[in-house]
Protein backbone atom coordinates (compact mmCIF):
# COMPACT_ATOMS: atom_id res chain seq x y z
CA UNK A 1 0.00 0.00 0.00
CA UNK A 2 1.50 3.38 -0.92
CA UNK A 3 2.04 5.46 2.18
CA UNK A 4 2.47 9.21 1.90
CA UNK A 5 4.87 10.67 4.44
CA UNK A 6 3.00 12.95 6.84
CA UNK A 7 2.81 16.31 5.07
CA UNK A 8 3.73 19.37 7.03
CA UNK A 9 5.00 17.31 9.93
CA UNK A 10 6.24 19.72 12.62
CA UNK A 11 10.03 19.75 12.89
CA UNK A 12 11.10 17.64 15.83
CA UNK A 13 14.06 18.84 17.82
CA UNK A 14 17.15 16.76 18.47
CA UNK A 15 17.80 16.23 22.20
CA UNK A 16 21.45 16.56 23.23
CA UNK A 17 21.63 12.96 24.42
CA UNK A 18 20.41 11.67 21.06
CA UNK A 19 22.82 13.95 19.21
CA UNK A 20 25.72 12.64 21.27
CA UNK A 21 24.70 9.02 20.73
CA UNK A 22 24.46 9.59 16.97
CA UNK A 23 27.84 11.32 16.87
CA UNK A 24 29.34 8.40 18.79
CA UNK A 25 27.81 5.96 16.33
CA UNK A 26 29.20 7.97 13.42
CA UNK A 27 32.63 7.84 15.03
CA UNK A 28 32.44 4.10 15.75
CA UNK A 29 31.18 3.23 12.28
CA UNK A 30 34.29 4.63 10.65
CA UNK A 31 36.69 3.48 13.35
CA UNK A 32 36.29 -0.11 12.14
CA UNK A 33 38.22 0.61 8.95
CA UNK A 34 41.76 0.95 10.27
CA UNK A 35 43.56 -0.36 7.21
CA UNK A 36 41.57 2.04 5.06
CA UNK A 37 42.54 4.97 7.30
CA UNK A 38 46.21 4.05 7.01
CA UNK A 39 46.01 3.65 3.25
CA UNK A 40 44.15 6.94 2.91
CA UNK A 41 46.71 8.75 5.01
CA UNK A 42 49.51 7.38 2.85
CA UNK A 43 47.81 8.61 -0.31
CA UNK A 44 47.06 12.04 1.19
CA UNK A 45 50.73 12.33 2.11
CA UNK A 46 51.97 11.42 -1.39
CA UNK A 47 49.63 14.00 -2.93
CA UNK A 48 50.79 16.50 -0.31
CA UNK A 49 54.40 16.08 -1.41
CA UNK A 50 53.44 16.71 -5.05
CA UNK A 51 51.30 19.74 -4.16
CA UNK A 52 54.07 21.24 -2.05
CA UNK A 53 56.63 20.69 -4.84
CA UNK A 54 54.42 22.71 -7.20
CA UNK A 55 54.06 25.57 -4.71
CA UNK A 56 57.77 25.63 -3.82
CA UNK A 57 58.63 25.80 -7.53
CA UNK A 58 56.46 28.94 -7.69
CA UNK A 59 58.20 30.75 -4.84
CA UNK A 60 61.58 29.79 -6.28
CA UNK A 61 60.61 32.03 -9.23
CA UNK A 62 58.90 34.80 -7.30
CA UNK A 63 61.66 35.33 -4.74
CA UNK A 64 60.55 33.43 -1.66
CA UNK A 65 56.92 34.42 -1.22
CA UNK A 66 53.70 34.32 -3.19
CA UNK A 67 50.40 36.00 -2.28
CA UNK A 68 51.61 36.45 1.31
CA UNK A 69 52.77 32.85 1.77
CA UNK A 70 56.37 32.01 2.59
CA UNK A 71 57.92 28.55 2.44
CA UNK A 72 56.76 27.36 5.86
CA UNK A 73 53.30 28.82 5.41
CA UNK A 74 52.92 26.99 2.10
CA UNK A 75 53.93 23.78 3.84
CA UNK A 76 51.41 24.46 6.59
CA UNK A 77 48.71 25.10 3.99
CA UNK A 78 49.53 21.85 2.18
CA UNK A 79 49.50 19.63 5.26
CA UNK A 80 46.48 21.34 6.80
CA UNK A 81 44.49 20.98 3.57
CA UNK A 82 45.57 17.36 3.08
CA UNK A 83 44.62 16.60 6.69
CA UNK A 84 41.17 18.15 6.16
CA UNK A 85 40.33 16.19 2.97
CA UNK A 86 38.69 13.36 4.88
CA UNK A 87 37.44 15.57 7.72
CA UNK A 88 35.34 17.83 5.49
CA UNK A 89 34.68 15.01 2.98
CA UNK A 90 35.91 16.98 -0.04
CA UNK A 91 35.06 14.08 -2.34
CA UNK A 92 31.39 14.13 -1.34
CA UNK A 93 29.15 11.46 0.10
CA UNK A 94 25.98 9.76 -1.08
CA UNK A 95 24.68 7.79 1.95
CA UNK A 96 21.53 9.87 2.25
CA UNK A 97 20.79 9.58 -1.48
CA UNK A 98 21.19 5.82 -1.19
CA UNK A 99 18.56 5.72 1.56
CA UNK A 100 16.23 7.78 -0.58
CA UNK A 101 16.72 5.41 -3.50
CA UNK A 102 16.06 2.29 -1.44
CA UNK A 103 13.13 3.86 0.37
CA UNK A 104 14.82 3.50 3.78
CA UNK A 105 14.37 7.24 4.10
CA UNK A 106 10.74 6.56 5.09
CA UNK A 107 12.03 4.86 8.25
CA UNK A 108 14.30 7.84 8.97
CA UNK A 109 11.39 10.23 8.51
CA UNK A 110 9.23 8.21 10.88
CA UNK A 111 11.76 8.59 13.71
CA UNK A 112 10.88 11.15 16.37
CA UNK A 113 14.11 13.02 15.62
CA UNK A 114 14.86 15.84 13.27
CA UNK A 115 16.21 14.24 10.08
CA UNK A 116 18.69 16.95 9.11
CA UNK A 117 20.09 17.48 12.60
CA UNK A 118 20.47 13.77 13.30
CA UNK A 119 22.42 13.32 10.04
CA UNK A 120 24.51 16.34 11.03
CA UNK A 121 25.27 14.75 14.42
CA UNK A 122 26.33 11.51 12.74
CA UNK A 123 28.50 13.44 10.29
CA UNK A 124 30.21 15.36 13.10
CA UNK A 125 31.06 12.00 14.69
CA UNK A 126 32.52 10.83 11.40
CA UNK A 127 34.53 14.03 11.10
CA UNK A 128 35.85 13.71 14.66
CA UNK A 129 37.17 10.26 13.84
CA UNK A 130 38.72 11.57 10.62
CA UNK A 131 40.59 14.27 12.54
CA UNK A 132 42.43 11.61 14.51
CA UNK A 133 42.67 8.85 11.93
CA UNK A 134 43.31 10.85 8.79
CA UNK A 135 44.39 14.29 9.94
CA UNK A 136 46.94 14.23 12.70
CA UNK A 137 49.61 12.00 11.21
CA UNK A 138 50.06 13.67 7.76
CA UNK A 139 50.13 17.01 9.55
CA UNK A 140 52.80 15.99 12.06
CA UNK A 141 54.85 14.02 9.53
CA UNK A 142 54.54 16.61 6.76
CA UNK A 143 55.24 19.46 9.15
CA UNK A 144 58.31 17.73 10.60
CA UNK A 145 59.75 16.87 7.18
CA UNK A 146 58.90 20.02 5.24
CA UNK A 147 58.46 22.80 7.81
CA UNK A 148 55.52 24.25 9.65
CA UNK A 149 54.58 27.71 10.77
CA UNK A 150 52.60 27.77 13.97
CA UNK A 151 49.93 30.46 14.08
CA UNK A 152 50.96 33.16 16.56
CA UNK A 153 47.90 35.35 16.45
CA UNK A 154 45.78 34.64 19.57
CA UNK A 155 42.48 35.11 17.72
CA UNK A 156 43.53 32.67 15.00
CA UNK A 157 44.67 30.07 17.54
CA UNK A 158 41.48 30.38 19.57
CA UNK A 159 39.24 30.22 16.50
CA UNK A 160 41.03 27.36 14.70
CA UNK A 161 38.97 24.56 16.27
CA UNK A 162 35.63 26.37 15.75
CA UNK A 163 36.69 27.05 12.13
CA UNK A 164 37.32 23.34 11.50
CA UNK A 165 33.97 22.48 13.11
CA UNK A 166 32.12 25.04 10.99
CA UNK A 167 33.97 23.83 7.89
CA UNK A 168 32.45 20.40 8.52
CA UNK A 169 29.01 21.97 9.00
CA UNK A 170 29.26 23.96 5.74
CA UNK A 171 30.42 20.83 3.94
CA UNK A 172 27.61 18.78 5.51
CA UNK A 173 24.97 21.33 4.55
CA UNK A 174 26.20 21.32 0.92
CA UNK A 175 26.32 17.52 0.72
CA UNK A 176 22.86 17.29 2.31
CA UNK A 177 21.47 19.51 -0.45
CA UNK A 178 23.19 17.54 -3.22
CA UNK A 179 21.89 14.27 -1.75
CA UNK A 180 18.35 15.63 -1.63
CA UNK A 181 18.45 15.63 -5.42
CA UNK A 182 17.78 11.90 -5.06
CA UNK A 183 14.15 12.72 -4.29
CA UNK A 184 13.77 13.97 -7.86
CA UNK A 185 16.31 11.92 -9.89
CA UNK A 186 17.13 8.23 -9.45
CA UNK A 187 20.88 8.44 -10.00
CA UNK A 188 22.71 11.38 -8.40
CA UNK A 189 26.12 10.59 -9.91
CA UNK A 190 25.77 13.51 -12.33
CA UNK A 191 24.96 16.22 -9.75
CA UNK A 192 27.51 14.69 -7.35
CA UNK A 193 30.30 14.78 -9.97
CA UNK A 194 29.58 18.41 -10.73
CA UNK A 195 29.51 19.23 -7.01
CA UNK A 196 32.83 17.48 -6.30
CA UNK A 197 34.49 19.10 -9.31
CA UNK A 198 33.37 22.61 -8.41
CA UNK A 199 34.27 22.17 -4.75
CA UNK A 200 37.72 20.73 -5.44
CA UNK A 201 38.58 23.66 -7.67
CA UNK A 202 37.06 26.47 -5.61
CA UNK A 203 37.63 25.32 -2.01
CA UNK A 204 41.40 25.72 -2.27
CA UNK A 205 42.22 22.03 -2.32
CA UNK A 206 44.36 22.05 -5.45
CA UNK A 207 46.02 25.42 -4.94
CA UNK A 208 45.30 28.21 -2.38
CA UNK A 209 42.48 30.53 -3.43
CA UNK A 210 44.77 33.56 -2.83
CA UNK A 211 46.88 32.47 -5.83
CA UNK A 212 43.90 32.47 -8.21
CA UNK A 213 43.55 35.19 -10.84
CA UNK A 214 41.03 37.81 -9.67
CA UNK A 215 38.07 36.59 -11.74
CA UNK A 216 38.42 33.07 -10.34
CA UNK A 217 38.84 34.37 -6.79
CA UNK A 218 35.64 36.40 -7.12
CA UNK A 219 33.86 33.34 -8.49
CA UNK A 220 35.16 31.20 -5.60
CA UNK A 221 33.98 33.61 -2.91
CA UNK A 222 30.55 33.79 -4.53
CA UNK A 223 30.18 30.12 -3.47
CA UNK A 224 30.32 28.55 0.01
CA UNK A 225 33.26 26.35 -1.01
CA UNK A 226 36.28 28.36 0.24
CA UNK A 227 34.66 28.27 3.70
CA UNK A 228 34.88 24.51 3.88
CA UNK A 229 38.64 24.21 3.37
CA UNK A 230 40.48 27.45 2.66
CA UNK A 231 39.03 29.14 5.77
CA UNK A 232 40.56 26.84 8.45
CA UNK A 233 43.81 26.79 6.42
CA UNK A 234 43.85 30.60 6.47
CA UNK A 235 43.74 30.58 10.28
CA UNK A 236 46.51 27.98 10.50
CA UNK A 237 48.81 29.71 8.01
CA UNK A 238 48.31 33.20 9.42
CA UNK A 239 46.58 34.47 6.28
CA UNK A 240 43.74 35.69 8.43
CA UNK A 241 44.51 37.21 11.84
CA UNK A 242 42.72 39.18 14.53
CA UNK A 243 39.47 40.71 13.28
CA UNK A 244 39.98 39.01 9.92
CA UNK A 245 40.03 35.65 11.71
CA UNK A 246 36.81 36.56 13.53
CA UNK A 247 35.33 37.63 10.19
CA UNK A 248 36.31 34.29 8.64
CA UNK A 249 34.51 32.32 11.33
CA UNK A 250 31.50 34.68 11.21
CA UNK A 251 31.23 34.10 7.46
CA UNK A 252 31.42 30.34 8.00
CA UNK A 253 28.64 30.60 10.58
CA UNK A 254 26.48 32.66 8.23
CA UNK A 255 26.96 30.18 5.36
CA UNK A 256 26.26 27.25 7.71
CA UNK A 257 22.96 28.70 8.89
CA UNK A 258 21.88 29.77 5.40
CA UNK A 259 22.71 26.40 3.82
CA UNK A 260 21.12 24.41 6.65
CA UNK A 261 17.96 26.52 6.35
CA UNK A 262 17.91 25.96 2.59
CA UNK A 263 18.35 22.24 3.22
CA UNK A 264 15.30 22.21 5.52
CA UNK A 265 13.25 24.05 2.93
CA UNK A 266 14.18 21.60 0.18
CA UNK A 267 13.66 18.62 2.50
CA UNK A 268 10.15 19.86 3.36
CA UNK A 269 9.27 20.06 -0.34
CA UNK A 270 10.84 16.66 -0.97
CA UNK A 271 8.94 14.87 1.80
CA UNK A 272 5.66 16.40 0.64
CA UNK A 273 6.02 14.63 -2.68
CA UNK A 274 7.55 11.43 -1.27
CA UNK A 275 5.46 8.32 -1.76
CA UNK A 276 7.03 5.09 -0.65
CA UNK A 277 5.79 1.93 -2.33
CA UNK A 278 4.98 -1.06 -0.15
CA UNK A 279 3.79 -1.06 3.38
CA UNK B 1 41.54 -22.75 -3.23
CA UNK B 2 40.64 -22.41 -6.88
CA UNK B 3 43.17 -21.90 -9.62
CA UNK B 4 41.66 -22.74 -12.96
CA UNK B 5 42.96 -19.83 -14.96
CA UNK B 6 46.14 -21.58 -16.13
CA UNK B 7 44.69 -25.08 -16.38
CA UNK B 8 41.79 -24.52 -18.71
CA UNK B 9 42.99 -22.48 -21.66
CA UNK B 10 40.59 -22.74 -24.61
CA UNK B 11 41.63 -22.00 -28.17
CA UNK B 12 42.56 -18.39 -28.88
CA UNK B 13 39.76 -17.52 -31.37
CA UNK B 14 37.04 -18.65 -28.96
CA UNK B 15 38.62 -16.62 -26.18
CA UNK B 16 38.69 -13.55 -28.41
CA UNK B 17 35.04 -14.17 -29.31
CA UNK B 18 34.09 -14.45 -25.65
CA UNK B 19 35.86 -11.20 -24.74
CA UNK B 20 34.38 -9.51 -27.81
CA UNK B 21 30.87 -10.42 -26.71
CA UNK B 22 31.54 -9.22 -23.16
CA UNK B 23 32.96 -5.90 -24.33
CA UNK B 24 30.08 -5.30 -26.77
CA UNK B 25 27.58 -5.86 -23.98
CA UNK B 26 29.38 -3.38 -21.70
CA UNK B 27 29.38 -0.71 -24.40
CA UNK B 28 25.70 -1.27 -25.18
CA UNK B 29 24.80 -1.07 -21.48
CA UNK B 30 26.58 2.24 -20.97
CA UNK B 31 25.20 3.99 -23.99
CA UNK B 32 21.62 2.76 -23.49
CA UNK B 33 20.61 5.94 -21.66
CA UNK B 34 21.85 8.49 -24.16
CA UNK B 35 21.03 11.62 -22.19
CA UNK B 36 22.73 10.46 -19.03
CA UNK B 37 25.73 9.12 -20.97
CA UNK B 38 26.19 12.45 -22.75
CA UNK B 39 25.95 14.23 -19.39
CA UNK B 40 28.68 12.02 -17.93
CA UNK B 41 30.97 12.51 -20.93
CA UNK B 42 30.65 16.28 -20.52
CA UNK B 43 31.35 15.88 -16.78
CA UNK B 44 34.55 13.99 -17.55
CA UNK B 45 35.60 16.73 -19.98
CA UNK B 46 35.12 19.16 -17.08
CA UNK B 47 37.35 17.02 -14.83
CA UNK B 48 40.14 17.52 -17.35
CA UNK B 49 39.47 21.25 -17.29
CA UNK B 50 39.69 21.38 -13.48
CA UNK B 51 42.95 19.39 -13.52
CA UNK B 52 44.41 21.77 -16.06
CA UNK B 53 43.31 24.82 -14.07
CA UNK B 54 46.16 24.14 -11.64
CA UNK B 55 48.73 24.71 -14.39
CA UNK B 56 46.78 27.77 -15.51
CA UNK B 57 46.88 29.22 -11.97
CA UNK B 58 50.59 28.41 -11.63
CA UNK B 59 51.35 30.34 -14.83
CA UNK B 60 49.23 33.19 -13.59
CA UNK B 61 51.91 33.56 -10.89
CA UNK B 62 55.12 32.74 -12.80
CA UNK B 63 56.39 32.75 -16.39
CA UNK B 64 58.56 29.66 -16.05
CA UNK B 65 57.72 26.61 -13.97
CA UNK B 66 60.57 24.26 -13.13
CA UNK B 67 62.43 25.85 -16.07
CA UNK B 68 59.65 25.29 -18.63
CA UNK B 69 57.23 27.60 -20.39
CA UNK B 70 53.43 27.25 -20.43
CA UNK B 71 53.23 25.43 -23.77
CA UNK B 72 55.96 23.00 -22.67
CA UNK B 73 54.25 22.12 -19.40
CA UNK B 74 50.94 21.85 -21.29
CA UNK B 75 52.68 19.36 -23.60
CA UNK B 76 53.64 17.23 -20.57
CA UNK B 77 50.08 17.52 -19.25
CA UNK B 78 48.60 16.57 -22.64
CA UNK B 79 50.82 13.51 -23.08
CA UNK B 80 50.29 12.34 -19.50
CA UNK B 81 46.53 12.87 -19.46
CA UNK B 82 46.00 11.17 -22.84
CA UNK B 83 47.98 8.19 -21.52
CA UNK B 84 46.23 8.09 -18.16
CA UNK B 85 42.70 8.33 -19.53
CA UNK B 86 43.36 5.60 -22.12
CA UNK B 87 44.83 3.33 -19.43
CA UNK B 88 41.97 4.21 -17.09
CA UNK B 89 39.32 3.34 -19.71
CA UNK B 90 41.06 0.06 -20.52
CA UNK B 91 41.82 -1.30 -17.04
CA UNK B 92 41.07 1.43 -14.46
CA UNK B 93 38.24 -0.62 -12.98
CA UNK B 94 40.68 -3.27 -11.67
CA UNK B 95 40.72 -0.98 -8.63
CA UNK B 96 37.33 -2.49 -7.85
CA UNK B 97 39.01 -5.86 -7.26
CA UNK B 98 38.57 -5.58 -3.45
CA UNK B 99 34.78 -5.32 -3.91
CA UNK B 100 34.83 -8.44 -6.07
CA UNK B 101 37.01 -10.24 -3.51
CA UNK B 102 34.73 -9.26 -0.62
CA UNK B 103 31.52 -10.19 -2.41
CA UNK B 104 32.90 -13.50 -3.69
CA UNK B 105 32.42 -12.44 -7.34
CA UNK B 106 36.14 -12.89 -7.87
CA UNK B 107 35.88 -16.55 -6.85
CA UNK B 108 33.28 -16.97 -9.56
CA UNK B 109 35.69 -15.49 -12.10
CA UNK B 110 38.33 -18.00 -11.09
CA UNK B 111 35.93 -20.83 -11.86
CA UNK B 112 35.27 -19.69 -15.42
CA UNK B 113 37.51 -21.00 -18.21
CA UNK B 114 39.01 -17.59 -18.99
CA UNK B 115 42.00 -15.91 -17.29
CA UNK B 116 40.85 -13.99 -14.21
CA UNK B 117 42.70 -10.81 -15.17
CA UNK B 118 41.07 -10.85 -18.60
CA UNK B 119 37.63 -11.15 -17.06
CA UNK B 120 38.37 -8.46 -14.52
CA UNK B 121 39.56 -6.07 -17.24
CA UNK B 122 36.56 -6.70 -19.48
CA UNK B 123 34.14 -6.44 -16.55
CA UNK B 124 33.71 -2.74 -17.29
CA UNK B 125 34.86 -0.07 -19.73
CA UNK B 126 34.09 3.41 -18.51
CA UNK B 127 33.43 4.99 -21.87
CA UNK B 128 32.32 8.22 -20.20
CA UNK B 129 36.02 8.86 -19.56
CA UNK B 130 36.40 9.52 -23.29
CA UNK B 131 35.29 13.02 -22.31
CA UNK B 132 38.45 13.56 -20.30
CA UNK B 133 40.52 11.99 -23.10
CA UNK B 134 38.99 14.47 -25.52
CA UNK B 135 40.05 17.34 -23.28
CA UNK B 136 43.59 15.93 -23.09
CA UNK B 137 43.73 15.67 -26.89
CA UNK B 138 42.73 19.34 -27.20
CA UNK B 139 45.51 20.37 -24.79
CA UNK B 140 48.01 18.12 -26.58
CA UNK B 141 47.13 19.48 -30.02
CA UNK B 142 47.29 23.10 -28.84
CA UNK B 143 50.58 22.63 -26.99
CA UNK B 144 52.26 20.71 -29.83
CA UNK B 145 51.54 23.60 -32.19
CA UNK B 146 52.85 26.21 -29.75
CA UNK B 147 55.89 24.55 -28.17
CA UNK B 148 58.22 25.28 -31.13
CA UNK B 149 59.04 21.62 -31.80
CA UNK B 150 61.66 21.02 -34.46
CA UNK B 151 59.95 18.16 -36.29
CA UNK B 152 61.88 15.11 -37.48
CA UNK B 153 60.39 11.75 -38.54
CA UNK B 154 61.62 10.27 -35.25
CA UNK B 155 59.79 12.92 -33.23
CA UNK B 156 56.56 12.46 -35.19
CA UNK B 157 56.82 8.75 -34.44
CA UNK B 158 57.53 9.40 -30.77
CA UNK B 159 54.51 11.72 -30.48
CA UNK B 160 52.28 9.04 -32.00
CA UNK B 161 53.60 6.20 -29.83
CA UNK B 162 53.94 8.03 -26.51
CA UNK B 163 50.25 8.19 -25.46
CA UNK B 164 49.89 4.47 -26.18
CA UNK B 165 53.12 3.55 -24.39
CA UNK B 166 52.06 5.77 -21.49
CA UNK B 167 48.67 4.06 -21.40
CA UNK B 168 50.42 0.69 -21.14
CA UNK B 169 52.55 2.04 -18.28
CA UNK B 170 49.41 3.20 -16.44
CA UNK B 171 47.71 -0.15 -17.11
CA UNK B 172 50.73 -1.83 -15.51
CA UNK B 173 50.54 0.48 -12.49
CA UNK B 174 46.79 -0.18 -12.14
CA UNK B 175 47.21 -3.95 -12.28
CA UNK B 176 50.31 -4.13 -10.08
CA UNK B 177 48.80 -1.96 -7.34
CA UNK B 178 45.37 -3.62 -7.48
CA UNK B 179 47.16 -6.86 -6.64
CA UNK B 180 47.75 -5.40 -3.18
CA UNK B 181 44.12 -6.16 -2.38
CA UNK B 182 44.88 -9.89 -2.39
CA UNK B 183 46.67 -9.15 0.88
CA UNK B 184 44.89 -6.00 2.13
CA UNK B 185 41.20 -5.92 1.26
CA UNK B 186 40.74 -2.46 2.79
CA UNK B 187 43.91 -1.11 1.25
CA UNK B 188 42.50 0.20 -2.04
CA UNK B 189 43.61 3.71 -1.30
CA UNK B 190 47.27 2.67 -1.27
CA UNK B 191 46.87 2.07 -4.99
CA UNK B 192 45.53 5.61 -5.49
CA UNK B 193 48.87 7.09 -4.45
CA UNK B 194 50.51 5.42 -7.46
CA UNK B 195 47.70 5.46 -10.02
CA UNK B 196 46.11 8.89 -9.49
CA UNK B 197 49.27 10.18 -7.80
CA UNK B 198 51.31 8.94 -10.77
CA UNK B 199 48.94 10.71 -13.14
CA UNK B 200 49.18 13.99 -11.19
CA UNK B 201 52.95 13.89 -11.02
CA UNK B 202 53.53 12.73 -14.59
CA UNK B 203 51.91 15.87 -15.94
CA UNK B 204 54.46 18.11 -14.20
CA UNK B 205 58.08 18.96 -15.03
CA UNK B 206 60.16 16.60 -12.88
CA UNK B 207 62.59 19.43 -12.12
CA UNK B 208 60.22 20.63 -9.37
CA UNK B 209 60.53 17.41 -7.34
CA UNK B 210 63.30 16.48 -4.99
CA UNK B 211 65.70 13.67 -5.77
CA UNK B 212 63.99 10.86 -3.84
CA UNK B 213 60.55 11.54 -5.36
CA UNK B 214 62.07 11.87 -8.84
CA UNK B 215 64.04 8.65 -8.65
CA UNK B 216 61.11 6.69 -7.25
CA UNK B 217 58.73 7.87 -9.97
CA UNK B 218 61.32 7.24 -12.69
CA UNK B 219 62.87 3.90 -11.80
CA UNK B 220 60.32 2.17 -9.54
CA UNK B 221 56.99 3.55 -10.77
CA UNK B 222 57.95 4.73 -14.29
CA UNK B 223 55.68 7.81 -14.40
CA UNK B 224 58.49 9.99 -15.80
CA UNK B 225 58.33 8.06 -19.09
CA UNK B 226 54.71 9.12 -19.63
CA UNK B 227 54.94 12.91 -19.85
CA UNK B 228 58.15 14.60 -18.75
CA UNK B 229 60.84 12.53 -20.51
CA UNK B 230 59.10 12.16 -23.90
CA UNK B 231 58.33 15.89 -23.79
CA UNK B 232 62.07 16.56 -23.38
CA UNK B 233 62.79 14.41 -26.44
CA UNK B 234 60.11 16.22 -28.47
CA UNK B 235 61.44 19.62 -27.42
CA UNK B 236 65.01 18.53 -28.10
CA UNK B 237 66.10 19.48 -24.62
CA UNK B 238 68.55 17.66 -22.40
CA UNK B 239 67.34 16.69 -18.97
CA UNK B 240 68.36 19.56 -16.66
CA UNK B 241 68.83 16.88 -14.02
CA UNK B 242 71.39 14.98 -16.08
CA UNK B 243 69.56 11.81 -17.15
CA UNK B 244 71.03 10.55 -20.47
CA UNK B 245 69.01 11.70 -23.48
CA UNK B 246 68.40 8.18 -24.82
CA UNK B 247 66.30 7.60 -21.72
CA UNK B 248 63.84 10.23 -23.00
CA UNK B 249 63.20 8.02 -26.03
CA UNK B 250 62.74 4.76 -24.13
CA UNK B 251 59.09 5.14 -23.08
CA UNK B 252 57.83 2.32 -25.34
CA UNK B 253 60.51 -0.07 -24.09
CA UNK B 254 59.80 0.82 -20.48
CA UNK B 255 56.10 0.22 -21.17
CA UNK B 256 56.81 -3.36 -22.26
CA UNK B 257 59.00 -3.92 -19.23
CA UNK B 258 56.35 -2.46 -16.90
CA UNK B 259 53.67 -4.69 -18.44
CA UNK B 260 55.87 -7.77 -17.89
CA UNK B 261 56.54 -6.83 -14.27
CA UNK B 262 52.85 -6.13 -13.63
CA UNK B 263 51.96 -9.54 -15.06
CA UNK B 264 54.46 -11.17 -12.75
CA UNK B 265 53.14 -9.27 -9.72
CA UNK B 266 49.58 -10.27 -10.62
CA UNK B 267 50.52 -13.96 -10.90
CA UNK B 268 52.31 -13.87 -7.56
CA UNK B 269 49.29 -12.22 -5.95
CA UNK B 270 46.88 -14.69 -7.50
CA UNK B 271 48.92 -17.60 -6.17
CA UNK B 272 48.62 -16.05 -2.70
CA UNK B 273 44.89 -15.54 -2.96
CA UNK B 274 42.87 -17.71 -0.63
CA UNK B 275 39.50 -15.94 -0.80
CA UNK B 276 37.85 -13.57 1.61
CA UNK B 277 36.08 -16.38 3.45
CA UNK B 278 32.73 -15.47 1.96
Amino acid sequence: MPVAAQPGRPAVALPAAAALALARAGFARWATYRQAALAGMFTNTVFGVIKLSVLLAIIKQTGGTVAGYDRDQLSTYVWMSQALIAVVAVFGSSDLAQRVRTGDIAVDLARPLDLQLSWLATDLGRAAYAVFARGVLPMVLGGALFGFSFPTDPAAVALLAPAVLLAVVVSFACRFLVNLAAFWVVEIRGPLTIYVLTTNLLCGLIIPVQLFPTWLKVLAYATPFPWLLQAPCDLATGQSRGWAAAGTVAAQLAWSLALLALGRLVLARATRKLVVQGG
Amino acid sequence: MVETSSRASPAAPSVARAYGAVIRSRVAAQTAYRGSFAFEVVGQFAIGLVDFSEIYVVFHQVRAFGGFRFAEVALMFGLATCAFTLGDIAVGHVERLPDYVRSGQFDAMLLRPLPALGQLVTSDFSLRRLGRFAFALVVLAASVSRAHIHWTPARVGLLAVTPVAGAVIFCAIFVATATVSFWLVEGTEFANAFTYGGNYLSSMPFTIFDRAVRSFFTFVVPAAFVGYLPALALLGRDDPLGLPSWLSWSGPLVALLAAAVAGLVWRTGLRHYVGAGS
